[in-house]
Formats: C-alpha cells, sequence, structure tokens
C-alpha cells in the first residue's frame, strides 16, 4: 500500500522548524529531521549530553569520543556551538526553552499521551531522556509509521503499553498523515492516494475533521 | 593547599566496601577509565572494595571501565537511567540473573537529584515521569494547574571523575561533551577524585568546577577512550 518512507516522514516533520527554533531530535529515527532543513532556515539542535549546535558526524576515523550526541554517535560542532553539564540541559528541556521536540512512538493516545520507552517487562528496563523530553519543548512531535509491522494501528484511544508521558504530544507525522492532537485526533493532511475511511480504519481512535485536509504532498527524498 | 595526588592507586585507596560511588561520563565520553581500572586493581589484589553502589548514566559497555567493574562482581547496585548499550554483556546477565539491583531514574531526573544532593535541597518536583510507571509512590503536587512528582535529592561517599586540567587547588575544566554529569557529581559526593589529563594553571574565567567540590586530583596524561578500547575489543584486566 502506499506510503511514506521514514525519510519522507522526516522531511515532512522537517518542513514546520521554523527559522532560529532549537530542536531536540530522539534518538534513532527523528535525528534524520536534521537533514531535511529546508533552505535558508537555520534551527540550532540540542542533545541532551551536553551540546547545543552540534552538526553532523564526522569523516570515519576523524571521531572525537568527546564529541557525541544522545544517541553516542561521534558529531560534529558548528559556529556558536556550545557545552553545558547534564542539570543545565535538562533544564533547557524541562524548563520550556525548547520550540520543538521530535520524538518516535510506540503508542500515541488521542489525548496525547506517549508511550516510547518500553515494551513491557521483559529484559532490561532502560529510559535515558525519554520522560524529560516530552515536558517542556513548546510542541512536542512524534514521527512514526502509522500501523505496526503487523498492522495494528499505533494511534489509540488509549495507549497500552508503559507510558512515557501523560497528554504531551501536540502533533503526530505518519507515513499517511498527518495528525494534530487537542483532547481527539484532527486530521490535518492527508496522502491523496488513501481515502479517509481506509485512514479511519488504520487508526484506533476517531479522526476528527476541523477544516480542510489538505494532500500530504512529500518529494522524493 | 595542594590536592594532587602521586598516583591512580593513592587515589582510589580509600573507598570501603559498601560505599556509594558516583561515576562521570555519559557512555564513554568523560568516563574516568583509569580511576576504574585502580579501583578494579585494588579489587584484584585485596578483595576489597565490594558491595558498592554505582550512580551512572549508563551500565558500561564492553569489558572495559564501568562495565569490568560490574563484571569483576565490586557493584551489587546501580542507580542510572539507560543499562543498555552497543555492548550491555555484563550488565544484562548479572541483572537477568538477579546478581545485580537496579534503580531506574530518567535522566534529567537523575541530573537535577545529584544537583539537588550537592546543593542541599532534600526534594523539589518535576513533570518528569508523572503518570508512568516510574511515579509510583511518589507525591504528586499540582502547581499551576499542572502535576509535578516529587524526587529526592542524591548524595553519595566518593566521585569518580574525569576533567581536563585541574590545579593544586581542585579547580577543573572539562574537554568538549565529556563534562555531562561530572560537574554535578563534584558537589554531590562527601569526597570527589578527579582524573586529569594536565596539571596546572586556570584561569578563573576558564574554571568550570570550583575546587571546593574537589578532595583529589591525579594526573593521567593520555586518558584512554571506552569507545576505542572497546573497538580493539579491550578487555580489563587481561
Amino acid at each position: 500500500m502506499l506510503k511514506l518512507s521514514n525519510a519522507q516522514i522526516a522531511w515532512r516533520a522537517a518542513q514546520d522548524i521554523a527559522d532560529g527554533a532549537y530542536v531536540n531530535l530522539g534518538i534513532g529515527f527523528p535525528e534524520m529531521v536534521a537533514k531535511f532543513q529546508p533552505p535558508g532556515r537555520e534551527a540550532i539542535f540540542h542533545t541532551e549530553n551536553g551540546i547545543l549546535n552540534f552538526g553532523e558526524s564526522p569523516e570515519p576515523g576523524e571521531e572525537d569520543w568527546d564529541l557525541i550526541n544522545a544517541g553516542k554517535k561521534a558529531v560534529t560542532l558548528k559556529p556558536g556551538a556550545s557545552f553545558f553539564h547534564h542539570a543545565d540541559s535538562f533544564a533547557m528541556v524541562r524548563g520550556g526553552h525548547l520550540d520543538v521536540a521530535i520524538l518516535g512512538a510506540y503508542q500515541v493516545s488521542e489525548s496525547g499521551d506517549l508511550a516510547n520507552w518500553s515494551t513491557g517487562p521483559k529484559g532490561v528496563p532502560a529510559v535515558g531522556g525519554a520522560m524529560d523530553l516530552v515536558h517542556g519543548a513548546k510542541r512536542v512531535a512524534v514521527i512514526t509509521e502509522h500501523v505496526t509491522k503487523d498492522g495494528k494501528p499505533k494511534l489509540l484511544d488509549r495507549c497500552t503499553l508503559p507510558l512515557t508521558g501523560v497528554a504531551c504530544v501536540t502533533r503526530v507525522y505518519t507515513s499517511h498523515a498527518v495528525i494534530d492532537i487537542a483532547g481527539r485526533f484532527i486530521l490535518r493532511e492527508k496522502l491523496a492516494g488513501v481515502s479517509l475511511e481506509e485512514l479511519q480504519n488504520m487508526t484506533g481512535a476517531k479522526l476528527h475533521l476541523d477544516g480542510p485536509v489538505l494532500d500530504l504532498n512529500v518529494p522524493e527524498v | 593547599m595542594d590536592k594532587t595526588l602521586p598516583s591512580l592507586t593513592e587515589a582510589v585507596s580509600g573507598i570501603p566496601d559498601g560505599a556509594s560511588v558516583m561515576i562521570g561520563g555519559f557512555g564513554g565520553s568523560g568516563s574516568p577509565i583509569e580511576l576504574i581500572h585502580a579501583l578494579i586493581d585494588r579489587f584484584h589484589a585485596t578483595g576489597h572494595p565490594t558491595g558498592l553502589t554505582v550512580i551512572n548514566n549508563n551500565a558500561g559497555n564492553g569489558h572495559v571501565g564501568l562495565a569490568a567493574l560490574i563484571e569483576a562482581g565490586m557493584v551489587a547496585k546501580l542507580i542510572c537511567s539507560f543499562p543498555r548499550s552497543a555492548d550491555p554483556v555484563v550488565f544484562t546477565e548479572l541483572y537477568l540473573a538477579g546478581k545485580i539491583e537496579l534503580e531506574l531514574v530518567p535522566q534529567g531526573t537523575l541530573a537535577e537529584r545529584i544537583r539537588a544532593g550537592g546543593a542541599g535541597i532534600p526534594a523539589f518536583y518535576t513533570p518528569t515521569s508523572y503518570g508512568t510507571d516510574l511515579a509510583q509512590g511518589k507525591p504528586v503536587e499540582v502547581f499551576e494547574g499542572r502535576p509535578y512528582v516529587q524526587e529526592r535529592w542524591l548524595k553519595a561517599d566518593f566521585a569518580l571523575i574525569k576533567a581536563q586540567v585541574g590545579d593544586r587547588f581542585g579547580n577543573l575544566t572539562y574537554r568538549a561533551a565529556a563534562r555531562n554529569f561530572s560537574p554535578l557529581m563534584a558537589t554531590a559526593a562527601k569526597v570527589t577524585i578527579a582524573q586529569v589529563s594536565v596539571i596546572g594553571e586556570i584561569d578563573p574565567e576558564a574554571v568550570i568546577t570550583p575546587g571546593i567540590f574537589v578532595q583529589a586530583v591525579v594526573q593521567v596524561e593520555n586518558p584512554k577512550q571506552e569507545e576505542t578500547l572497546n573497538r580493539q575489543k579491550a578487555a580489563y584486566p587481561c
């Protein structure tokens, strides 16, 4: 079935990041968003371990292992970068100083609850900064496939997996749609080739309409 | 005043069984590998210290540094936010066998608990973890219409940290993103031991950790990086 690739979901999310925004991208898939900043815009990226304004990975062999991001990958610095300790870093997070946080998700509920840290009690639990990052940024957005690998909805009336945060997500960019959350799912954009009924059938809670639903147009990237 | 010590051996000689030890670093960045290895050497020579409670963001990677400390059987409990890594086999096996205790703390809460410990603030409220499994049993209060979870300070007997330049007063600078938890841990431990690449003068404008928070400074000229050791498949002590 027609859907966006991960890179295309990341591209779409990047279009909503304003010039001059301070942005935290979650580890993994969300890191891809940085590649798709629209020309002429300069966002400043924050990493929890203590850097503002880091850039791309260095060439292999050029890594400095004191210069890593939250995913423990080697990064470089851009002009105007700064270092800081962990309490300052999370003051930036919880204190409302970041404009946008873009995170991955296992599940998102129509009330904005997010589950993205644990798939249940098996194995070694690990939370990292996930529970901090959902609080404080002016916008907390999620990028995700619309359904799980076996076709189950990830957008639900209630999350069934352990929560990362309550009522924290404000927008979801999926492989099929862009949906705002304000106590309910409000459909803003969908792929032109997917009908509203098809999209509703892939979604675990009612999709509400509030104004026009635009076509979700994303170039090949 | 001279807080510099001549050897790593001397630096770690006072850490007793059952001590709580904060260890700086985020993954390998800022990890005081040589101090940790000196502690392992002491354990192999004397059987002590053991039963340690270690506070770090992670649980070690591969078979060096913190992972080697855990592998040696010296750690009874770990307080951390993310006990996974590229090669977390040491911690994972002990944890799943029930041989090491884990207190899982969100990363920003871990940092703030340590900051509070160093600042004499016994408790604080944070939005982090509200409504989740990690808030169970903790008091909740509403401020300005939003719920917040009460968290307690975190202090320790010792902190082992890595810095770039140290002087005889214990003033420290750090390198790049390697500072992470270390300036906080230095404030929250009764005894903070810093390994530094360079012992020398520091411009007061450049001091990150003022010497009042540091009790011992020991020079390690070319400190090893955990990531580099792991790429070489190194294991400590062999």
